[in-house]
C-alpha cells in the first residue's frame, strides 16, 4: 500500500510541477526530465550486484554503460541548451 | 550503512528531482534545476555503493565491471552531449530516451532470471510491463532519431495493411506478456521483448516529421513509468519517484508539445490509421515561381518599414544566425522596424529556434511570439522566410486532411511581400508542397542561407 501512496503522489507532483511551462521551454525541460530517468543507472547497479552468472552480468553491464549514457549525457546536453539562454539576457 | 539512512538520502535525491522539474519550468531557475537534478543523479548513484551488503563491509559484487561499464558510459556520453550541433540535439535527445528505456528494459530482464521461480506474481507483471515499453521506447527512439537525421524518411510510412499488422503485433505482445507471467520461462520473456522491439518500430514509422517532437515526449514519459516499474521490482523507492515524476511531467508536457502545435494526440499517434496519400504533394507539375536577385531584395527590404523575419531549421542548418543578425543590425540602423517572428515549434522541437539564436546572440526582446506577431503582419511590408516552410504553410488552414492541418501558422501570407530564402523547391519536414511559393507576392531567392545573406547584407550596404 505505501508503494501506491508514493506512486499516486508522485503522478500528482509530477502533474502539477509542470503545468504551465512556455513553449520555450519545452525542448529543455523534456531533456531534463529525460536525464532524470537516467537513474535507472542505480537500478542496472542492483542487478549486477545479483547477477550470478554471464549472461545476468553481461545484460546489466550493458544496462549501466545505457543507463550512464542517458542520465550524464542529458544533463550535460541540456546544461549547454540552457547556458545559450543566460547568455542572451545581457 | 543502515537502511533508514539509504532510504533518506534516496528521499533527498527524490526532492531534487522535484525541485529539477520545477526549476526547468521557468526560464530563471531553469539552469539551476537541471543542476539540481544532476546533484540528485550523481547522489542517488553514489550511496548505492554503500547500500548493498547490508550488514557486511564487502564492497558491491563485481565492482570492476560496474566501474568499467559507468567509465564506458562516461566515454560515450559526455563528448556526445558536449559536441554535438545545436541543430541536432533534437536527436540527440531522442537517442538518449532510447538508450534509457533500453536500459530500464535490460534491468528488468536480469532481476527475472536472477530471481527465477523466487518471483512474486506482482514482481513478474511488472518486469513484463518493463520489457514491454522499455524496448518499444528504446525501438521507437531509434526510429525518431533515423527520421530527424534524415538517415531515413521523414515522411509517414505507411505500408499495405500497416493498421493490421500494427494491431496483429499489438495482440501478440499482450498474449505473450500472459504467456510469460503463467510460464514463467526464459523463451517467452525473450519473445516478448523482440516482439514489443518490434512493435516500437512500427509504432513510429507511420508518424510524420513534424509530429516527431511528441512521439519524443510521449516516449520520454514511457522511459519514465518503466523506471518506476523497475523500482517496484527491485524494492527502490528512489527509482518509483523518480520514474513516476518522469512519466507524469513527460505525459503532461506531451499535452502541452501537442496544443502548441495545435495537434490532437490521439491524432499524432493514430493519424496514420486515416491518412490517405497526400493529393497537394503529388501535384509535382512544374509551375511558375517568381525567383529574384539579392539586390532585388535588397531595395525591396531598403523601402520596408517594418520587415519580420521568420527564421526555420534551414536557417540553423546554413550555420546562418550570426549572418541574419548582422542584416537585422543593419536594418534597425537604417530606422527599418524589425522583429523576428517566432513559431512555437520552428527548428525541429518546440523551443529549439530561441536556443539556436540565442547561439547567435539575438537580442531576446527582438523575438516575438507567435500570438504576438501575427496580427502586425498586416502593417509588415515585407517577411523574410529563412530555410522555414511548414511553419507559414497557408494549407494548415485552408487544406482539411492535409498532414500539419490545425497547426497554427505565422500568417505571412498577410504580408504586403514575402521573400522565401530556399535552397531548392524541396517540401519541407513535413513533406508537404506549399502553395505560398507560387503566390505573385512572394519573391524566391535561391541558394544556401547564409551566403545569400551575406550578398543581400552588401548590396543593402550599398544603397
Amino acid at each position: 500500500m505505501a508503494i501506491v501512496s508514493i506512486f499516486v503522489l508522485s503522478v500528482f507532483v509530477g502533474f502539477e510541477v509542470v503545468s504551465k511551462v512556455s513553449s520555450t521551454l519545452h525542448t529543455p525541460l523534456m531533456s531534463g526530465a529525460n536525464a532524470i530517468h537516467g537513474v535507472i543507472l542505480v537500478g542496472a547497479i542492483i542487478v549486477a550486484d545479483h547477477s550470478t552468472t554471464n549472461l545476468e552480468l553481461g545484460l546489466s553491464v550493458a544496462a549501466i554503460v545505457l543507463a550512464t549514457i542517458n542520465m550524464v549525457g542529458g544533463f550535460v546536453v541540456t546544461d549547454r541548451m540552457l547556458e545559450m539562454f543566460k547568455g542572451n539576457k545581457k | 550503512m543502515s537502511r533508514t539512512v539509504y532510504d533518506l538520502i534516496g528521499l533527498a535525491a527524490g526532492i531534487a528531482f522535484i525541485l529539477a522539474l520545477k526549476g526547468l519550468s521557468h526560464p530563471k531557475t531553469a539552469r539551476r534545476g537541471n543542476l539540481i537534478g544532476a546533484f540528485g543523479a550523481s547522489l542517488a548513484t553514489l550511496v548505492v555503493f554503500f547500500y548493498s551488503n547490508e550488514g557486511s563491509s564487502l564492497p558491491l559484487n563485481n565492482l570492476g565491471w560496474i566501474l568499467g561499464a559507468i567509465a564506458v558510459g562516461l566515454i560515450i556520453g559526455v563528448p556526445a552531449a558536449r559536441k554535438v550541433q545545436m541543430t541536432q540535439m533534437p536527436q540527440l535527445v531522442a537517442l538518449f530516451n532510447g538508450v534509457g528505456g533500453g536500459a530500464a528494459a535490460l534491468v528488468a530482464i536480469v532481476e527475472y532470471l536472477n530471481l527465477g521461480d523466487k518471483a512474486t506474481t506482482a514482481v513478474v507483471v511488472f518486469t513484463v510491463f518493463t520489457v514491454i515499453v522499455g524496448c518499444v521506447s528504446f525501438s521507437g527512439s531509434i526510429i525518431t532519431f533515423m527520421k530527424l537525421q534524415e538517415l531515413m524518411t521523414t515522411r509517414p510510412v505507411i505500408f499495405p495493411a500497416g493498421r493490421f499488422i500494427i494491431a496483429a503485433t499489438l495482440v501478440s505482445v499482450i498474449g505473450v506478456g500472459g504467456w510469460v507471467v503463467n510460464s514463467l520461462g526464459t523463451t517467452p520473456l525473450l519473445i516478448l521483448a523482440g516482439l514489443s522491439l518490434l512493435f516500437g518500430v512500427l509504432f513510429v514509422l507511420p508518424v510524420g516529421g513534424a509530429d516527431v517532437p511528441i512521439v519524443i515526449s510521449l516516449l520520454n514519459a514511457f522511459t519514465g513509468l518503466t523506471v518506476a516499474a523497475s523500482g517496484y521490482v527491485l524494492d527502490s523507492t528512489l527509482l518509483i519517484i523518480a520514474g513516476t515524476l518522469v512519466g507524469a511531467s513527460g505525459t503532461i508536457l506531451t499535452r502541452l508539445m501537442a496544443e502548441a502545435m495545435g495537434r490532437s494526440l490521439f491524432g499524432t499517434l493514430f493519424g496514420a490509421f486515416t491518412a490517405k496519400p497526400q493529393d497537394v504533394a503529388a501535384a509535382g507539375e512544374e509551375r511558375p515561381v517568381r525567383s529574384g536577385s539579392p539586390d532585388d531584395v535588397a531595395i525591396l527590404l531598403n523601402y520596408a518599414r517594418r520587415v519580420v523575419i521568420v527564421p526555420g531549421f534551414g536557417l540553423a542548418v546554413a550555420q546562418a544566425q550570426h549572418t541574419v543578425r548582422e542584416l537585422a543590425d543593419l536594418m534597425i540602423s537604417k530606422g527599418i522596424d524589425v522583429a523576428y517572428g517566432i513559431h512555437p515549434v520552428a527548428g525541429r522541437m518546440p523551443g529549439h529556434m530561441n536556443v539556436l539564436l540565442a547561439e547567435a546572440n539575438v537580442p531576446y526582446d527582438q523575438l516575438a511570439e507567435m500570438d504576438e506577431v501575427n496580427p502586425t503582419f498586416g502593417q509588415t511590408d515585407v517577411a523574410i522566410v529563412i530555410g522555414a516552410n511548414d511553419v507559414v504553410n497557408p494549407a494548415a488552414q485552408t487544406t482539411p486532411g492535409c498532414p500539419i492541418y490545425g497547426m497554427p501558422i505565422l500568417e505571412v501570407n498577410n504580408a504586403a511581400n514575402i521573400i522565401f530564402l530556399k535552397r531548392s523547391m524541396r517540401p519541407g519536414f513535413a513533406g508537404i508542397e506549399n502553395e505560398l511559393l507560387y503566390d505573385p507576392k512572394t519573391m524566391l531567392l535561391f541558394g544556401d542561407a547564409k551566403a545569400s545573406l551575406t550578398k543581400v547584407v552588401s548590396a543593402l550596404k550599398a544603397l
